[in-house]
């Protein structure tokens, strides 16, 4: 499936992605211009705290976000150069799965519990490539297999209940592979599952992501497990992508000051407590954001002209870009 | 720091697992908690560590007295608070509080603030007169860094941290001198996270508690704590230091769950030799015979599933080494294990 692309530019491209959510308080305007790309083989992590504006991207681009409330409002999904928001559902039909498949965080909700394991992974083969139940079972062991569920010819009888957390998100990995898709986007895959789980599925992840020569969305709130698996950094505050840079740049020299403040209020296993830095305040609400810039009730550097207008992405050499106006500041002051 | 304030025996404690809906038979034991013993000294935090299903919650809610244990004995000031009842029971629990992990649940939608911080009162009326509540009552919200005049306000107005400083607020309320703290910043931002565990930091200087703090995650286990006690399927691996845990574990579980904990450093990536344990944790109704861990112990020999290791120091005729207790027959630090 993984071929070369064939037509120019990347595989998957967001632009200018605005989507309001109506509800009973008013509009809330959850993303307000989001922009990136991912290519043949290439992780990248989308990161940010609860309310930026993370999953709901994530759902714009499979197509399953609610609508009503929400509603898009602007923007263009681009996928091997065809723009899936124009598209009919049914076309949009034939790109989920074997184009795009997605992982969410928590399997034992996202799996049926009154079907097998077997009998979900199999499903979307009978239905999308036509096989027969006794062929698409066989597959399923083999997926089961490749996600290294051990005795995966038993499991797939059994029913998710019957599953560990760990063994649950893998065949939730197992089903969102069934169709061999190009681009896979991971909504928190190992926030559920505990340290030592957690190591094992993002291990496969990556391993997978290779063998096949996936692209990968990795959404996150974790700022360790993207420094282990991404390629390239998206930081997401109050529906904008704030900061953008490849992940060492990142981490040596945060160009945002919400990126900066991030990874100063972690905590590290390396590094003894002391008082930890803190953002003062609260994330904005999304009905009633601040004027200018929605970091700046919250930023240390923030100066009057935040208050007034909405910064720009900047660029700021090789492919990084922040939404700061003091961003080269930061970046010749250290 | 010296003397202890709370002391643990072999704490115990089993669920029946039944079968039958009209006649119940006992099929099995979930062995939740399995003979743990540790003391907590008074102003400091022992952090207990263990992924889900090791019982650190329950071992909470056993020292809570919200479940009768199996077995075994707390000594809190030399009274063992599971042989007391009644007023004595109730002046034992003034003294020990939680702090509960999830703010959303823990908090009634339906009580204003002002009410869920002063219910305590209603019970220990000696704490607060009745016509003195409210001002303690805003007090604490002051303490607890939020605002007096939010008394009125319900739990729904309020964000994720803020409603943790309420649950922390009705925890102060009755001036404990033990907090249990099961999961305080789990289901919290990251920038939440810190505020909360600063404030529980400064807390503790100024009001003179001692914590029990459970987690799951070693870096705010690591940032809060004076010693760490690792736990694994319903029995302590390792205890000791902050820095004997962190920089020279002995236990291969310890090594295994730190080595996994991901660091927030690229330049890092594929240079930290992280140790991949197989499998899941087996089932806490069926533990493996001998030491727990050993069905996915890289280090397991035949000892291992015969005699189950002690919780001790190992014996060493290095005067210089600083041992600690770990209950694994091949105890040893590894070179290099954290990085």
């Amino acid at each position: 499936m993984t071929t070369t692309n064939e037509g120019q530019g990347p595989l998957l491209e967001v632009r200018d992605l605005h989507v309001e959510f109506h509800t009973r308080d008013g509009i809330a305007r959850v993303l307000n211009g989001v922009s990136f790309s991912v290519d043949v083989g290439e992780t990248l992590a989308v990161l940010g705290e609860s309310g930026s504006g993370k999953s709901v991207t994530a759902q714009t681009i499979m197509g399953i976000l609610d609508m009503p409330p929400g509603k898009i409002t602007k923007g263009e999904i681009f996928f091997r150069g065809k723009d899936m928001l124009k598209m009919s559902e049914e076309e949009r039909r034939g790109i989920r799965a074997s184009g795009i498949a997605m992982i969410f965080q928590d399997a034992l909700s996202a799996l049926n519990p009154v079907f097998t394991v077997g009998f979900q992974i199999a499903e979307q083969l009978r239905l999308r490539r036509g096989m027969n139940k006794k062929d698409a079972l066989k597959r399923a062991v083999e997926l089961l297999d490749l996600v290294k569920i051990p005795n995966a010819a038993g499991r797939v009888k059994q029913y998710p209940h019957e599953f560990s957390g760990g063994m649950r998100q893998r065949a939730m990995i197992a089903m969102s592979l069934a169709l061999d898709p190009e681009v896979l986007i991971a909504d928190e895959p190992t926030t559920a599952l505990d340290v030592t789980v957690q190591a094992q599925i993002m291990d496969l992840l990556a391993e997978l992501r290779r063998e096949r020569n996936m692209g990968m969305i990795l959404i996150t709130h974790d700022l360790g497990v993207v420094a282990d698996v991404a390629d390239r950094i998206a930081v997401m505050y109050a529906g904008r992508i704030v900061e953008h840079a490849d992940v060492f740049s990142l981490y040596r020299q945060p160009c945002h000051p919400y990126t900066a403040a991030l990874l100063e209020s972690m905590p590290r296993l390396d590094l003894k407590g002391q008082e930890l830095a803190t953002i003062k305040g609260l994330p904005p609400n999304l009905l009633r954001p601040p004027s200018g810039c929605p970091f700046h009730p919250r930023c240390r550097m923030a100066v009057d002209q935040c208050v007034a207008e909405v910064p720009q992405l900047i660029t700021l050499g090789m492919d990084r870009l922040s939404r700061c106006f003091r961003a080269e500041e930061m970046i010749t002051n250290g | 720091m010296a003397e202890p304030i709370l002391q643990v025996k072999d704490l115990v404690k089993h669920f029946p697992v039944t079968q039958g809906i009209v006649v119940q038979r006992t099929i099995g034991q979930v062995k939740a908690v399995d003979g743990v013993s540790f003391d907590l000294m008074h102003g400091e935090t022992l952090g207990v560590v263990g992924e889900s299903g090791c019982g650190k919650s329950t071992l909470a809610q056993v020292l809570m007295c919200l479940t009768p244990p199996t077995a075994g004995q707390a000594f809190y000031r030399g009274q063992d608070i599971f042989k007391l009842r009644g007023s004595a029971l109730r002046r034992i629990r003034r003294q020990i509080q939680i702090v509960l992990q999830d703010p959303y649940t823990s908090l009634n939608p339906r009580m204003t603030v002002g009410d869920i911080i002063g219910e305590p009162f209603e019970i220990h009326t000696e704490v607060a007169p009745k016509g003195d509540r409210r001002r303690r009552v805003q007090e604490l919200l002051e303490v607890v860094g939020l605002s007096p005049e939010h008394i009125n306000r319900y739990p729904h107005q309020f964000s994720g941290g803020q409603r943790q400083r309420i649950g922390i607020a009705r925890a102060l309320a009755l001036k404990p001198e033990i907090i249990i703290c099961d999961e305080p910043v789990s289901a919290l931002d990251v920038s939440i996270q810190a505020q909360v565990m600063n404030l529980l930091g400064d807390l503790q200087r100024e009001l003179d508690l001692s914590y029990m703090f459970i987690a799951h995650d070693l870096s705010v286990v690591r940032h809060l704590s004076d010693r760490v006690a690792v736990m694994y399927l319903g029995k302590i691996a390792e205890i000791g230091t902050e820095d004997q845990i962190y920089e020279h574990p002995t236990h291969p579980y310890t090594q295994a769950l730190l080595s996994a904990v991901p660091v927030p450093d690229p330049t890092l990536r594929g240079r930290r030799e992280v140790i991949r344990l197989i499998g899941d944790v087996p089932s806490p109704i069926d533990p493996p015979s001998g030491c727990r861990f050993r069905t996915r112990c890289w280090k397991a020999q035949d000892i291992c599933a015969e005699t189950e290791p002690p919780l001790l120091a190992p014996v060493s005729d290095d005067v210089f080494l600083d041992s600690h207790p770990s209950a694994c027959h091949f105890a040893e630090e590894r070179p290099h294990v954290v990085v």
